[in-house]
């Protein structure tokens, strides 16, 4: 069994290991692995049902292998699986598979082939980790994968200006729902004093009531809640979906038609025993997947492109499986998503075909418009309609406003680096006071504070920075170390290995990342963040480079820095209301820091116009 | 141009003539993209559109050098191109030059300078404020069909409209009441808007222009519209100056709502000068080197081809009576089906004529609440045919249906149909078959159908057009037809006349690929009513006077070749006589074999298809890929086009093409004087030099120029497409159809005396223009003489090809097997797919 399950998870990541070897103009080979990978998926999926109901459809849980343990923490990769999983993976298997067959053909000779598909594997692979999870790590590792998979094919046309904006917007939509999900994590360990796999989900709502704990269940359950909203385009967050349809259509079709926007749905099935019985949270439920049916429904009316009104449609459609799932209808809810997701990953694949087959309707069904005078309250709601309710200006000014207001404050610092580094033995000194004993109660609790508070002002100095990329790189590099004493700082006792695991990762991406920022800076002494550079253009392999440490830095999963990270969080009580705060937006916004940097100077439009370069507007 | 005073109505005008003009792709017409370029020489006129503009207007540098390397380029021909233009003496120099010297090839252009300083002096980012807003409204406004809620005030201009919505409403789409009241009052011009946004008036030009071209397809296709509002089914009102103030305004608002009060005028803070957009450049060292090499690319193909015409054998008379004749559109995808046809039945004869086939007339389907006009762009006709007898029913497709994209049809429809569509994505990936959701050539008029083509009474009319042609009207029709093709007599008993069109899946651009003489449709029925014109008793009574006589036993078939799926339709076969129904089921059998081997020979080309499989095997794969939803090249349309051969098909039947060359027949015997020449020569600048160079510019500047890849587009409203939600429009040709093309101007070659084709291509300015600038080269083939003078500088002089020998092909199929596939489709890649002139052994095949 748990070799079956474990298939699901390796051999696409083989796959796209193995995709990495071809060259871009060996497309047969290329689609041959993932047709075959693909076609693997779905007789493996349909295996597992068949070994699942032999065994009389009861739940699988196998704990499959520990990363990582030490006392009170374990990081475990775990499976589990039950009907959703089953749909899940044989809905997924079926558009994988024709998604991938269409795109074979679809994506020849273009220039990012083979780079489409690795990144369709890897997107496969953080699907399976996600449906397949056990426990709340390996989930989180999957959530991940999506994202940056997600990121990497809306950004798929990576020297136009459109794409790298919106995938930066998806990406920064997704961050707010994986550090809802890293909170909860936080939050259930604290609650139950272990890593509990999701078998024991019941186990730890009983718990909850038992200690009366219900503030934390309710905690851990509006972050899954947030997780959800956000991965699922639903209000206030479904802006994003229509502006994610950048990459080829085929991709947008298995991203934004079907899987990766079901996925909230599918957590909140996941976690159904936890919050079953909370009904704040059920209503809230209600609530927003209603308010987003009706109001993605009215936007969808007055969409005039074809692929903008697929997609409003489908949040929509999205807000009542929310409300479905609330309710308890879950083999509704599971009929609901397969058909939602089949329906529109066809539309989007046959999309362009609309062109003609409408404008052939209208040769024969046309009538004039009638003129006649709308009422106020239609008009009122059209306008809207059409400004989608100003969600893309409302995410922007109430999410990143004030951020960017923040680190505007500390523009100063671009001038002084060198006496800023100073504060490092700083900080470490603040590490040594807390280590003595002598020192006071009422210090201990300040300086992880600080510490924090130094680090996240230097994470938003660089997330607003226009002036020069290797400082802001810097500035993310020296707020990590701050990171590092703010968490020793809060500790009783330091556990060496766990900070040497996290230093290293850390060190060794900000350490690559800046080779690469020099490497640019010897073509081009001005590289600010302040414009677009597009140096992937001519420069693909520092740019993947730099990539990769960029999400070294962020702890990215199978980074050595992230089961750091995931420690770490354990180490901070659930009464540091503040602390918690402070660090989850470090975090937060230490990603989106470190992928700007990223886009600004290696994607978007390139530099030197010795070559035809996109309109800015196309 | 610049001027200190500002004169709305002038710089409107001087937009509207910049910006690109294409209409809805529904119907698509190809058009120099550089049209507002063209009083100029090509040269002069491409350099410095891309110093105003930043296009790449030529190949790059080190690709013409690649180009070189690898042969494609040949030595002798630079040369020669470097000896003609800088003589003799600097030859090895300038090789040089060209070869090794290191240039500055970075362009900045002068577009967008002014714009760029709100981002420099405000930190902040106007475009992406405005736009998006600016072009949901503009796409919500001109909507074909997409939105379930249509813009609410129809019948009214645009900014009427928007003022109505914004009375009426308790939403707005300002930002500030300051802008809002200020639209509402109607109290601005656009001069007013631009002193406070702008201030100095001598800036107020290059501001639009650079505003303009800011989003220069969304501008584009609103110029277009209000010039050509029928390009729209649903017709809107609007124009470029409305757009304009609208976004003015959205600008103010946006300024207002974003600075406060706290901006200035833009030009009060700009210390530079206004930019002269238009002031004239310099020639610079780069541009002649571009130029040399662009010369020695385009002469490197030509050369061959005039050495091919020189050393092919010509045989002049077929047979008395050939055994068919059928005369195919003057399209180059034509060019290999006559090839094949010619070879299957060496005693047919093949004729090319622009596929209107000279009847021009607007047509209704039955049922249709719309008119088609199935003639070149230019020409307004006033007939009208209708089509009636319909049987076949429409088929609809119900995963189209808008109810999916509300609440309750969405849930409804989801849990059923989500899981039909499912079964229709497998059928669609693994059987692939004609649906409603496929473009179908065939679809556009019904075969058994009956046509309005003959007139009843002249008072016979609908909406201003005459229904039919009277038979005068007929008989001057078929009398020019016939001379411009030269086919005057020696009638075979079947003529067929083959249209063309083309069936495409899941491709906005498919008009592209129909026929260019039928603007952008499908041409089986002009086919038809030639057809009928020419089988008409009273008509060929008329044609008889004039001395052409029609044999009883010749009857006219009207045809239509599918071009992507390699199909041939037959129109009215019942009326054909006893023994031509004979003949002709014979004939049948010769157009298939001639498909079958044109589809090999195209399927060399596509790599989901192996050329070597059996002829039946590639000729289904080819049907299978112009219905396949997941196929985004159909067909390569006119890609490659490179000639137009305007003469007897005897100059160019001993040759291989390649499908390179636009084949319009014309007989000098029977024309002297050049007086059909003129007739002839008419169309081939604007027509074939229209898509030459519409290919030309969508291949050296695919991302500006051009559409870009077809794969991220989403279409707006039905009459465009744009990468993403909040794009701008997308003119030109999509990637996938220019990737096999060579960018090289359009050469003419005419079978005539030098002075005579000199006269006709002077008959009017307009066509003298293509010529006169360069922007199409022409040859006249002397036939007395059997020697080529190439037009410059205005005469016509002598050429001597400086190519060797040509090859021969002996087994055709052989020849096609072993043509070798691009590796990528990078220029110096892709052009080895396109096969040099070959002679053909004409004994042998």
């Amino acid at each position: 069994m748990s070799q079956l399950l474990f298939f699901f998870i390796l051999f696409p990541l083989v796959a796209f290991l193995a995709t990495l070897f071809f060259r871009n103009k060996e497309e047969k080979s290329i689609s041959f692995i993932v047709q075959l990978i693909t076609g693997l998926y779905i007789i493996a999926a349909l295996l597992l049902i068949i070994v699942w109901g032999a065994n009389g459809f009861t739940p699988i849980n196998e704990h499959l292998v520990t990363l990582y343990q030490t006392n009170g923490f374990a990081f475990v990769l775990q499976f589990y699986y039950d009907q959703v999983t089953a749909v899940y993976s044989i809905v997924g298997a079926l558009i994988f598979f024709l998604v991938a067959r269409f795109s074979r053909f679809y994506m020849h000779r273009d220039e990012g082939y083979k780079r489409y598909f690795n990144t369709l594997l890897f997107f496969l692979t953080g699907y399976n980790l996600i449906i397949f999870s056990g426990n709340f790590e390996t989930l989180f590792i999957g959530w991940e994968f999506i994202g940056l998979s997600s990121f990497l094919l809306i950004a798929f046309y990576r020297n136009r200006y459109l794409p790298v904006k919106n995938a930066f917007k998806v990406l920064s939509v997704y961050r707010i729902s994986d550090i809802a999900l890293i909170l909860a994590m936080w939050m259930m360990h604290h609650l139950t004093h272990q890593n509990i796999s999701f078998a024991q989900l019941s186990e730890a709502r009983t718990m909850a009531v038992e200690l009366q704990h219900n503030g934390m269940a309710i905690f851990i359950a509006s972050m899954i809640l947030l997780a959800a909203l956000a991965k699922s385009a639903q209000m206030p967050f479904t802006s994003w979906l229509p502006r994610a349809m950048e990459g080829p259509t085929s991709s947008s079709a298995i991203f934004y038609g079907s899987l990766s926007v079901h996925i909230g749905v599918f957590i909140l099935l996941r976690m159904y025993p936890f919050w079953q019985d909370i009904t704040g949270i059920k209503i809230a439920i209600i609530i927003f997947g209603a308010v987003t049916a009706i109001i993605a429904s009215l936007i969808a009316r007055a969409q005039s492109t074809v692929k903008t009104q697929i997609a409003y449609a489908s949040a929509a459609q999205i807000g009542l499986i929310f409300i479905e799932v609330a309710l308890g209808f879950h083999v509704l809810a599971l009929i609901h998503f397969a058909g939602n997701a089949f329906l529109r990953t066809y539309q989007l694949l046959v999309s362009p075909s609309v062109l003609n087959y409408l404008v052939h309707h209208q040769y024969f069904h046309y009538k004039p418009a009638i003129t006649s005078n709308n009422s106020k309250w239609k008009n009122t709601l059209y306008t809207l309609s059409i400004k989608e309710w100003n969600l893309d200006s409302f995410l922007f000014r109430a999410g990143w406003m004030p951020f960017k207001w923040i680190g505007r404050r500390f523009n100063f610092m671009e001038k002084k680096p060198a006496q800023l580094f100073s504060i490092i033995p700083a900080a470490f000194v603040g590490f040594a006071v807390s280590n003595d004993s002598s020192s006071m109660e009422m210090i201990k609790e300040a300086l992880p504070i600080v510490s924090l508070s130094i680090a996240l002002l230097l994470i938003l100095y660089s997330f607003n920075s226009r002036k020069s990329a290797s400082t802001a790189w810097n500035y993310l590099l020296l707020a990590h170390f701050f990171i590092i004493s703010g968490i020793i700082e809060n500790r009783d006792f330091i556990e060496w290995p766990q900070i040497l695991m996290y230093g290293t990762g850390i060190l060794t991406a900000g350490i690559l990342g800046l080779v690469c920022l020099q490497k640019i800076k010897a073509i081009d002494n001005n590289i600010n963040l302040n414009q677009y550079h597009g140096y992937v253009y001519e420069k693909k392999n520092t740019a993947l480079l730099f990539l990769l440490s960029a999400i070294g830095l962020l702890g990215f999963p199978l980074t050595a820095a992230f089961i750091g990270i995931d420690v770490f969080f354990t180490h901070i009580h659930p009464h540091q209301g503040f602390l918690i705060t402070l660090t989850a937006l470090c975090f937060l916004f230490l990603e989106l820091a470190a992928i700007r940097i990223y886009c600004r100077i290696f994607l978007g439009l390139h530099k030197k116009l010795d070559h035809p370069v996109a309109f800015r507007s196309s | 141009m610049t001027n200190r005073h500002f004169d709305e109505q002038h710089v409107i005008h001087e937009l509207k003539h910049y910006l690109p003009s294409q209409q809805a792709l529904k119907d698509f017409i190809h058009h120099n993209s550089l049209h507002a370029f063209q009083q100029m020489k090509f040269y002069d006129a491409i350099f410095k559109a891309s110093k105003i503009f930043g296009f790449q207007v030529s190949l790059q540098l080190t690709e013409f050098r690649q180009l070189y390397k690898n042969g494609r380029i040949k030595d002798e021909v630079l040369e020669m191109v470097i000896a003609n233009k800088k003589g003799n003496a600097d030859v090895g120099e300038w090789k040089r030059k060209l070869i090794y010297r290191d240039f500055d090839t970075i362009n900045h252009p002068r577009i967008g300078k002014l714009r760029r300083y709100w981002k420099e002096l405000y930190s902040f980012d106007l475009d992406n404020k405005v736009h998006p807003l600016l072009y949901r409204i503009l796409c919500s406004f001109l909507d074909q069909g997409i939105a379930i809620d249509n813009f609410p005030i129809a019948n009214k201009s645009f900014l009427e409209s928007i003022k109505d919505i914004e009375q009426n409403s308790f939403a707005s789409f300002f930002k500030t009441k300051k802008v809002r009241q200020l639209f509402l009052n109607g109290n601005y011009s656009i001069s007013e808007l631009l002193k406070i946004i702008v201030g100095k008036e001598e800036f107020f030009e290059q501001y639009l222009f650079d505003q303009q071209f800011a989003h220069h397809g969304w501008s584009g296709f609103i110029s277009a519209v209000e010039d050509n509002p029928q390009t729209l089914l649903d017709r809107k009102k609007i124009t470029l100056q409305e757009l304009i103030v609208f976004e003015l305004l959205l600008e103010l608002d946006t300024l207002h709502h974003e600075l406060g009060n706290d901006w200035q005028p833009l030009a009060n803070l700009v210390a530079e000068p206004p930019t002269d957009l238009f002031a004239n450049i310099p020639k610079t060292a780069l541009a002649e080197v571009i130029e040399l090499w662009q010369d020695a690319f385009e002469w490197s193909y030509y050369d061959t081809v005039l050495a091919g015409i020189l050393l092919a054998k010509r045989e002049n008379n077929i047979a008395m009576v050939p055994s068919f004749q059928a005369i195919f559109c003057i399209d180059e995808r034509e060019c290999s089906i006559r090839r094949h046809i010619e070879a299957t039945d060496k005693a047919c004869e093949t004729f090319g004529a622009p596929g209107f086939f000279g009847v021009e007339f607007f047509f209704q389907q039955q049922g249709s609440k719309f008119y088609d006009k199935l003639c070149p762009a230019p020409v307004t006709p006033k007939y009208l045919i209708k089509e009636s007898v319909v049987t076949a029913k429409k088929n609809n497709e119900p995963l189209y249906t808008k109810h999916t994209h509300g609440l309750v049809g969405g849930f409804g429809l989801g849990i059923t149909y989500g899981f039909w569509a499912l079964i229709k994505k497998l059928q669609l990936l693994f059987q692939p078959a004609m649906s409603p959701a496929i473009s179908n050539a065939y679809a556009h008029m019904t075969n058994g159908s009956v046509l309005t083509i003959e007139n009843r009474h002249v008072a016979d009319q609908e909406n201003g057009l005459q229904i039919g042609y009277t038979i005068d009207e007929m008989a001057i029709r078929a009398e020019g037809f016939l001379k411009g093709i030269g086919l005057l007599q020696s009638f075979a008993p079947i003529v067929y006349i083959v249209a063309h069109g083309s069936s495409s899946a899941n491709n906005p651009h498919h008009g592209a690929h129909d026929c260019g003489a039928c603007s952008g449709r499908p041409g089986a029925t002009n086919a038809r009513v030639m057809s009928f014109i020419l089988n008409h008793p009273k008509v060929r009574e008329v044609l008889a006077t004039k001395g052409i006589v029609i044999p009883a036993q010749t009857q006219f078939i009207g045809a239509m070749h599918d071009t992507a799926a390699d199909v041939i339709g037959y129109y009215d076969e019942e009326i054909l006589q006893a023994e031509n129904t004979a003949q002709h089921n014979f004939n049948k059998q010769s157009f298939e074999t001639a498909l079958n081997f044109n589809a090999k020979e195209r399927s060399r080309r596509f790599s989901s298809i192996n050329t070597k499989n059996e002829l039946t095997q590639v000729r289904k794969d080819i049907l299978n890929r112009s219905v396949s939803l997941f196929e985004p090249r159909p067909e390569l349309g006119h890609g490659t086009n490179t000639l137009c051969v305007v003469g007897r098909r005897s100059v160019t039947k001993g040759l291989f093409l390649d499908r390179r060359a636009f084949l319009n027949s014309y007989n000098y015997q029977t024309d002297p004087d050049g007086i059909v020449l003129t007739n002839v020569m008419k169309p081939i600048g604007l027509v074939c030099g229209g898509i030459n160079l519409e290919y030309y510019f969508s291949r050296v500047d695919n991302i500006k120029m051009g559409a870009g890849t077809k794969l991220p587009h989403n279409v707006m409203g039905l009459f465009g497409v744009a990468n993403s939600s909040d794009g701008d429009l997308r003119p030109g040709l999509p990637w996938q159809m220019i990737e096999v093309h060579d960018p090289v101007r359009l050469l003419v070659i005419v079978e005539h005396k030098p002075s005579i084709v000199l006269k006709a291509i002077q008959s009017s300015p307009e066509v003298f223009e293509w010529y006169k600038n360069e922007w199409v080269h022409i040859a006249a083939l002397d036939p007395e003489e059997n020697w080529f003078y190439y037009f410059k500088d205005g005469a016509f002089q002598k050429y001597r090809p400086v190519s060797g020998d040509i090859e021969f092909i002996h087994d055709m199929e052989e020849f096609i097997e072993a043509a070798k596939e691009m590796e990528t489709n990078h220029i110096t890649h892709a052009t080895k797919e396109n096969l040099p002139v070959y002679l053909l052994n004409q004994t042998n095949s």
